[in-house]
């Protein structure tokens, strides 16, 4: 099990209840649960990792179970209880200082310690929470919202009041209310704002350092409820899906698209995009993952996974460990070669725009002294 | 002079014609070499005939009518030489008797089928596990039995509204109500209150029906088809005396994707379990490159080996168009599958269901 695991750069989990890893590079993809001790209130509704050297995949079940699954040894190590069914489905799941960060439907955001059983914050976020996000820099704060339950934003470490609460949109040209319905947000890194994707498909970006508390951007893409977005490496573009499964790269400066992702049959439920290179992995009720590259927006691999997929995790660095070694080699050649290159090119290059430079201002002096 | 044109104009062929010139080489070159014979007859040999092109068209030779005739020439040569090689086969095969190779199975593009890794394989305990605590498997376990309402789009035309009363008598326990202008949405929590399990709508256009949608309840999933080439039972020719209650059989022909699966199963649970088998009456899905035939027969045993179908109709052609997860809801619904026309690549020998 565990070399099995060890090669998996993908987790994708499914409604049946199972844990998939899959291994684009080598095209395999294995199931990490007993096919025989299955059953629907096992269905994995939330993944993230455990830890930041990426060892451990933290898996959220319908029946309210957090598992601890150990990508060195393959195995599930640890279950908890964080709330019950009746409460609602997780929507959200992330590890922050202070401990383990739950968000369930019915709007209850918890955190949990390592030793008690009982929460040790809980918020009540409002009414039908679509999804918890946490901020990957600061991880103390999260985002919440849902149906008719704007974007609100949260520091554990102060649970009382939301440190950003989004307005509604001001009513349309009839006076009626515009209806809200966040299903995923994401924090821009390296700023306070937030991008968000409604049911209504509207794409949104917030900002809370600004006494603005409505969207500073809205795009719309489609007419077909956006479910989950991701952003991109670089974070100038986002990547959102809808229920009929179409895909698109939309532009954060202008709000435009810039292209869309093919080969989709079924609505989009999992998406995310790989931190440092071009590619975006879907998942969703058609039962396929699908890997696309960003730059040429090929499909790339394409796996059939049985059942139907609900949220899937990819590992940071390269997908496969065998053309990752390559890529590697390949850049420590060009490295050496470029050491060599360096002094000769150093040179010239400074000595190139000094004296660009110095004809530049003679020119001046003459045209000033011309003028003189 | 024409042998001493041709040459030329060869070089000067347009490249659209390329395809057309290789293919028809062959025949060409025999066609050729005759020519030759008859230019050697009046010419002595020249160092010329080499340099006549491996490609010569038909469609170069400029003469209308001298094209025409030396088409038809050839058209007749083809057809000779074919009739030969078939005769020459049949031949062959009767003089071995039954020690004859196997007839070549002929080329279709369902055989040609492009492998579909979706394919269902029985022993599959996942997709087994899925299949067993889906929405139907209620039906599947025998704890349900279908209860079917059949509505149609607002006010429906003569054509329609006889398919629909045609459809409930094919269905047992089928209910056809008028729509009475009333959206789906709010049909089906009273559908579902009232015990249905299935509510299926006929959409119309222009008096003929088009549409089907299918949705299964309490809890989806809801599929649209688009229906073709209706036959009601007036229209058929050689049918038998109207169907009895009798709950029929089901065939189910062809599904093999997990789409396939999914969609055949939802046929499934529209009739009850246990047929009765003293109606003699089958229902059938017939899937075939996408398409699902449905045909109502009344069949007999004549003898130990003869069996004789009767159709009793209607008869319809339906197509998925796409195949929703929940019960109705086209705005705010989430999709399993949908066609994209402008999408999908191309092979005409790809299948989904």
């Amino acid at each position: 099990m565990g070399e099995k695991s060890r090669l998996c750069r993908v987790w994708v989990g499914s409604e049946t209840g199972i844990l998939k890893g899959v291994s684009p590079a080598k095209k395999q993809a294995f199931n990490f649960s007993e096919t025989r001790s299955l059953s629907r209130d096992q269905e994995v509704r939330v993944l993230c990792w455990g830890d930041p050297a990426e060892t451990e995949v933290l898996v959220g079940s319908v029946n309210g179970t957090v598992r601890t699954f150990s990508t060195e040894k393959g195995v599930f190590t640890e279950t908890r209880q964080c709330g019950d069914a009746d409460q609602g489905v997780f929507t959200g799941l992330a590890v922050a200082d202070c401990g383990l960060v739950t968000c369930v439907e019915t709007g209850r955001l918890r955190v949990w310690r390592e030793e008690s059983s009982s929460p040790v914050v809980d918020i009540d976020a409002g009414k039908s929470v679509c999804r918890m996000r946490q901020n990957a820099s600061q991880k103390n704060r999260v985002a919440t919202g849902g149906k008719e339950n704007g974007l609100k934003i949260w520091d554990l470490e102060r649970p009382d009041t939301p440190v950003f609460s989004a307005k509604n949109l001001r009513d349309d040209w009839l006076d009626l209310r515009q209806p809200e319905w966040l299903r995923d947000a994401a924090f821009l890194p390296d700023s306070d704002k937030i991008v968000t994707c409604t049911g209504h498909h509207q794409v949104r970006v917030y900002d809370p350092s600004t006494p603005q508390r409505r969207p500073v951007l809205e795009v719309r893409y489609g007419e077909y409820p956006l479910t989950c977005l991701s952003l991109a490496a670089g974070a100038q573009s986002v990547v959102v899906g809808n229920t009929h499964g179409s895909l698109a790269v939309l532009d954060l400066r202008k709000g435009l698209v810039r292209g869309c992702l093919k080969g989709l049959a079924g609505g989009v439920r999992g998406l995310q995009c790989h931190p440092t290179l071009p590619l975006v992995a879907s998942c969703g009720l058609d039962r396929f993952l699908r890997i696309h590259s960003l730059e040429t927006r090929a499909l790339e691999h394409k796996v059939y996974l049985k059942s139907r997929l609900n949220c899937l995790l990819l590992a940071s660095g390269a997908l496969g460990e065998e053309v990752g070694g390559e890529v590697e080699e390949v850049k420590e050649e060009e490295d050496e070669v470029w050491q060599s290159m360096e002094q000769v090119e150093e040179k010239s290059k400074r000595k190139a725009p000094e004296e660009d430079d110095e004809e530049v201002t003679q020119v001046t002096n003459r045209k000033k002294k011309g003028h003189k | 002079m024409d042998i001493t044109e041709v040459p030329q104009k060869q070089f000067k062929g347009k490249k659209k014609n390329n395809k057309m010139q290789r293919k028809k080489s062959t025949p060409n070159q025999e066609n050729g070499n005759v020519s030759d014979v008859e230019v050697v007859e009046t010419k002595p040999v020249t160092t010329q005939e080499p340099m006549l092109p491996p490609t010569f068209s038909l469609s170069e030779i400029k003469n209308k009518q001298r094209r025409h005739q030396m088409f038809m020439k050839l058209k007749q040569e083809k057809r000779k030489q074919k009739m030969q090689v078939k005769k020459t086969r049949k031949k062959e095969r009767d003089a071995l008797g039954d020690k004859a190779p196997p007839k070549e199975v002929p080329k279709t593009i369902e055989n040609q089928r492009v492998y579909d890794e979706t394919t269902v394989d029985p022993d599959d305990e996942e997709v087994a596990f899925d299949e067993g605590t889906d929405e139907f498997s209620s039906y599947f376990n025998r704890l349900t039995n279908p209860k079917v309402l059949i509505t149609t789009s607002d006010r429906p035309r003569g054509r329609t509204v006889r398919f629909c009363e045609q459809l409930a008598t094919v269905i047992p326990d089928a209910h056809v109500y008028y729509r009475r202008g009333l959206a789906l949405k709010r049909v089906i929590p009273q559908c579902v209150a009232r015990g249905f399990t299935y509510l299926m709508v006929i959409n119309e256009d222009r008096k003929v029906p088009n549409g089907l949608v299918l949705c299964h309840l309490p809890d989806g999933p809801t599929a649209h088809f688009k229906v073709s080439s209706v036959r009601l039972r007036k229209e058929m020719k050689r049918r038998g005396k109207e169907p009895t209650e009798h709950t029929p059989e089901v065939i189910l022909n062809n599904f093999s994707t997990r789409l396939g699966h999914g969609i055949g199963r939802m046929f499934a649970a529209l009739f009850p379990h246990d047929p009765q088998f003293v109606g003699r009456q089958v229902a059938t899905f017939h899937n075939q490159r996408d398409f699902v035939f449905f045909r109502f027969h009344r069949y007999i045993f004549k003898n130990e080996k003869r069996v004789g179908i009767q159709e009793l109709g209607p008869r319809f052609t339906l197509k998925l168009r796409s195949l929703q997860k929940g019960t109705f809801d086209s705005k705010f619904g989430e999709y399993e599958w949908v066609l994209k026309r402008h999408e999908v690549d191309a092979c005409r020998r790809k299948f989904v269901l």
